[in-house]
């Protein structure tokens, strides 16, 4: 029975078998598709090997949505088996796999992505920069988190996925009481994913430094280019702890040590120690570009500059800081006693201030501003409120001995939705409605993005304000069902109409992209917004060199200066542009990668050994490589210019 | 005086807001039944009125901005001003919420002894000790005292303070009676300790909060208080009418599945000891100062076990 036995899923069900299909058939859908139109060339030459950092931000943005939908069918699932008590929609085992990756796929292969979108797509566009640092490294750093998210992905239809929660906490996710190889899953694909992030990080944090437009000192960036700086900062102290961390629990999996076990020596708490390590940085990493968006969002629609640019900055260094001291609130009741409670109470605390201190200073833009609802903007004002309401209920998780009550209940549950949807999934919209011209050359549809943005909020408040009182009541998180006589019934009815609600307005984003895409004019000027920052000030589409000048920077709002005070940003003759040309091996190296990955989770030495080589043999070949990339020429520049001038 | 009142009175609101949204009865958490429940509730209903108040200003406040400050309402060659920021201003932006923090962190430190100390009102009193372990998906109540053993509930007299010993035969739970008081981990390496107590006699639910695998949603036992002398009786009960626990018999009770409430006599601990290593338990029940114990638990900081 063994090897193909492994293969099979442990607890099929229709759910399963279903999904086997439908991938099946998108495969072969968009295999025929691809011959039919005759697409791989074109495929391959613009976007399988691209090293455009525009296009890799566009790929990352694909990735985010489609990754958008599966957790958000994951959400729906949940919410629908809870709606009512004694359900039997979803059986224990299936609520369990379902959790675990719905957690899973929303913060590492729905918001990352998101978020790298954004990093990929604007700050070199904002810092008044042709590329990256490394613009090779950036797209293999794009094919590992796709190939990592595809692993994880096919988890569901091949071995079993992983049910221990998206902490993972041992002794529970160790072979002992999860013998599948769902969890040898979650250590390989995150871990695959995970390499990915790190580099990104290096890789910005370099850009950032190095490739800044002339005149751009430190405090001349603007907002999001610094919110990148930081999160890709703490990428790189977060990351590594991350990637030790899923090599020991891989250990204790796969190799028979005795790290997170219950016995020889094992230390259970371990893994919860490390995990929030890397886990509460995490998502500021998630957060603080996310304020960046808000940041450029609110003081474009408030046509003002944004107050106290220094002490943004200042809180947000803090905010990086702390984020590292305070991960033992997730396991106040691991008996580490009242002194180490307490200290970590106050430092999870003080993180109020610093943000306390960015929502002041977004109301104080607003003030004296002559604010314009677009879609971005409602998206950014409905965060503020909803934000600091789940803020507060942080604070409140804070504080350690009443946390003896909120912990592991839905109560939590609630709270960090409240943050992370108002805080992160709004910045995601507000950034994706305010970038999209500069991406595709028009518009989204107002009107559609405004009902979203409230039917999302509608959906929210219903979805997720009765988890604070059914919390309170004794409901636990990550309970399959419970009795009638529990009497959280309707609070989890309210909460499931809330969930559907939003699933309607996640559908209308599509919509509107369909609707956008086929009616939206495509006259639009490269400023479309009247923004502030340098982003908007290159032509629309964004040429592939971004500037044909390098702008010449004055302060941290460049464009709104030259369009206020006749600054002239681009000065002097055309001069030929070097650019880094294709290539192949970022994507090759991932798809062995994933194959690597894919032989490790079940173990197969012989192919790992095999892919193991496969992927030093791709780095000994870019070794080798002489590939200096190559330039543009002053004439082919010069038609460019015009010709997106004329248009 | 005059503030207290003010907060008293929001807490009132507050607790009647939530209260009705869950259908007119109490939720469990502030619905006390113990002295430790109770410090827990009255800081969350504490932290529920301050937050309500910074909840409240922020909204006044973008409302006042986007009511005044919108372009339809302004004349079209409005032009906003510069402004870079005020030192005043943003000295009031973060003192005042230090301020709250503050406030807030003196109340948690507090709190975190009084939780982690013996109940108040029964400092004076002689604790009944219970070993709580969890085995998939199961809880198992040792009471050494008495000598006797049940699975899946618990009787606990009304008058004495109660001593946890939680330890776990599987992953990570967490004990957890939310009238009587929060939760905390029971683990396979060593044991934990919960101090509770219970005021008044009656009926509660008790489960483990902290995820465990399948059968988790059915991780749950009840607990019944009463009167010593009602426990009393209770135990002299078992122990004229229960089978005792043998070591073939535990080894059976260990097996992942869910049973029933059942009774024993003898305690497990006599042949399948609770987990020694670095552990909080050493100071027993006998020691009664919270000085001594307070500090054997910081000794377990961070990655130290
Ligand atoms: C869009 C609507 C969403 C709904 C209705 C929803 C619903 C839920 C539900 C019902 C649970 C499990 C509760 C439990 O049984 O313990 C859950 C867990 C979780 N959700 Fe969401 N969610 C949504 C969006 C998101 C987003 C956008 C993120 C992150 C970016 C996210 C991250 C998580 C995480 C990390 C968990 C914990 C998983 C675990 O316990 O291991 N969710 N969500
Ligand atoms: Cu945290
Ligand atoms: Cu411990």
């Amino acid at each position: 029975m063994d090897f193909f036995d492994r293969f099979a899923v442990p607890h099929p069900s229709l759910a399963i078998y279903a999904s086997m299909a439908a991938i099946g058939l998108t495969i072969i859908a968009v295999i025929a598709g691809l011959t039919y139109f005759k697409k791989w060339g074109y495929l391959w030459r613009e976007w399988l090997t691209t090293v455009d950092h525009k296009r890799i931000g566009i790929m990352y943005l694909l990735s985010a949505l489609l990754m958008l939908f599966r957790g958000g069918v994951d959400a729906i699932m949940m919410r629908a088996q809870l709606a009512v008590p004694e359900n039997t929609l979803l059986d224990a085992q299936h609520y369990n796999e379902i959790f675990t990756t719905h957690g899973i796929v929303m913060i590492l292969f729905m918001a990352m992505p998101f978020i790298m979108f954004f990093m990929n797509f604007v700050v070199p566009l904002q810092i008044g920069a042709r590329d990256v640092a490394f613009p090779r490294l950036n797209a293999l750093s794009f094919w590992l988190f796709f190939m990592g998210a595809m692993l994880f992905n096919i988890s569901f239809v091949v071995g079993g996925s992983p049910d221990a929660g998206w902490t993972s906490y041992f002794p529970l996710a160790g072979t002992e009481f999860s013998e599948s190889v769902g969890n040898n899953y979650y250590m390989i694909a995150i871990q695959i994913a995970g390499i990915g992030t790190l580099m990104t990080g290096i890789n910005f944090i370099t850009t950032i430094l190095k490739m800044r437009a002339p005149g751009m000192t430190l405090m001349k960036m603007p907002m999001f280019t610094w919110s990148a700086l930081i999160a890709n900062v703490i990428i790189v102290f977060a990351f590594p702890v991350l990637a030790v961390l899923l090599a020991m629990g891989t250990l204790d999996r796969q190799f028979g040590t005795h790290f997170f076990t219950m016995d020889n020596g094992g230390m259970d708490m371990l893994w919860a120690n490390i995990f929030w390590v890397w886990g509460h940085p995490e998502v500021y990493i998630l957060i603080l570009p996310a304020f960046g968006i808000y940041s450029e969002v609110i003081s474009t629609f408030a046509r003002r500059n944004l107050y106290g640019y220094k002490s943004m900055v200042g809180s947000m260094v803090i905010i990086s800081l702390l984020s590292f001291l305070v991960w033992a609130h997730h396991f106040f009741t691991m008996g580490q006693g009242a002194f180490t409670n307490s200290i970590f109470s106050i430092t999870t605390m003080a993180i109020a201030v610093p943000t306390g201190v960015k929502i002041f200073n977004w109301l104080l833009t607003l003030r004296k501003g002559k604010i314009v609802f677009t879609t971005p903007m409602l998206y950014s004002m409905l965060f503020i409120p909803l934000f600091t309401l789940g803020g507060v209920t942080g604070v409140m998780l804070a504080m350690s001995a009443a946390d003896y009550q909120y912990h592991n209940t839905m109560f939590l549950v609630a709270h960090f939705h409240n943050v992370i949807i108002p805080g992160v999934v709004y910045a995601m919209l507000a950034g994706l409605h305010y970038y999209w011209p500069k991406m595709f050359g028009f518009m989204l549809n107002e009107k559609i993005g405004k009902w979203t943005a409230w039917l999302l909020s509608i959906g929210f408040i219903l979805a997720f304000m009765p988890m604070y009182v059914s919390g309170l009541d004794g409901q636990a998180r990550r309970m399959y069902t419970y009795s009638e006589a529990a009497g959280f019934g309707l609070m989890n009815m309210i909460s499931f109409v809330g969930a559907a609600i939003m699933a309607i307005g996640f559908v209308l984003i599509v919509y509107n992209i369909y609707y956008s895409t086929r009616y939206e004019s495509r006259d639009i000027s490269n400023d479309p917004w009247d923004a502030r920052t340098l982003e908007w000030s290159t032509h629309t589409p964004v040429p592939e060199y971004n500037f044909a000048i390098l702008p010449d920077v004055r302060s941290n709002e460049a464009l709104w200066d030259a369009k206020k005070n006749g600054h002239v940003l681009f000065k002097g003759e055309y001069q030929k542009i070097h650019m880094p040309n294709n290539s192949g091996i970022p994507f090759i190296m991932s798809c062995i990668f994933f194959v690597w990955g894919f032989s490790f989770v079940f173990s197969l030495w012989i192919p790992v050994i095999l892919t193991t080589i496969g992927i030093f043999v791709c780095m000994a070949l870019r070794s080798f490589e002489q590939d200096h990339g190559r330039y543009i020429s002053v004439k082919e520049i010069e038609e460019t210019e015009t010709n997106l001038r004329g248009a | 005086m005059h503030k207290k009142g003010i907060n008293v009175a929001l807490f009132s609101v507050f607790l009647t807001i939530i209260t009705l949204l869950a259908g007119c009865e109490p939720l469990l958490v502030l619905d006390p039944k113990g002295p430790q429940a109770e410090r827990q509730a009255s800081d969350i209903l504490l932290s529920i009125g301050v937050m309500s108040v910074i909840v409240l200003v922020v909204f006044a406040l973008l409302v006042y901005m986007l009511v005044k400050y919108r372009a339809s309402k302004q004349r079209a060659d409005y032009e906003p001003p510069h402004i870079e920021g005020n030192l005043w201003v943003e000295v009031v932006m973060v003192g005042i919420p230090v301020i709250i923090v503050a406030f807030l962190s003196y109340v948690s430190v507090q709190s975190n002894y009084i939780v982690e100390a013996k109940p108040k009102g029964y400092e004076d009193k002689e604790p009944l000790v219970v070993y709580a372990s969890s085995s998939n998906w199961k809880w198992h109540f040792s009471y050494p005292e008495e000598g006797i053993e049940t699975v899946n509930y618990l009787y606990i007299p009304t008058d004495r303070p109660l001593e946890f010993k939680l330890y776990s035969y599987g992953p990570i739970t967490s004990f957890w009676i939310p009238q009587l008081g929060g939760q905390k981990y029971a683990m396979g390496d060593h044991v934990t300790t919960l101090h509770l107590a219970a005021d008044v006699p009656g009926e509660f639910m008790g489960r483990n909060a902290n995820f465990s695998g399948k059968g988790f949603a059915e991780n749950t036992f009840n607990v019944t208080a009463m009167s010593q002398e009602d426990f009393d009786d209770w135990v002299k009960e078992v122990k004229e009418t229960a089978k005792p626990i043998t070591e073939k018999k535990f080894e059976e009770l260990l097996e992942p599945g869910h049973l029933g409430q059942q009774t024993y006599t003898g305690t497990h601990l006599e042949f399948s000891p609770a987990p020694a290593g670095h552990d909080h338990s050493e100071e027993s029940s006998e020691t009664p100062e919270t000085e001594t114990q307070t500090e054997s638990h910081t000794g377990h900081e961070g990655m130290s076990h």
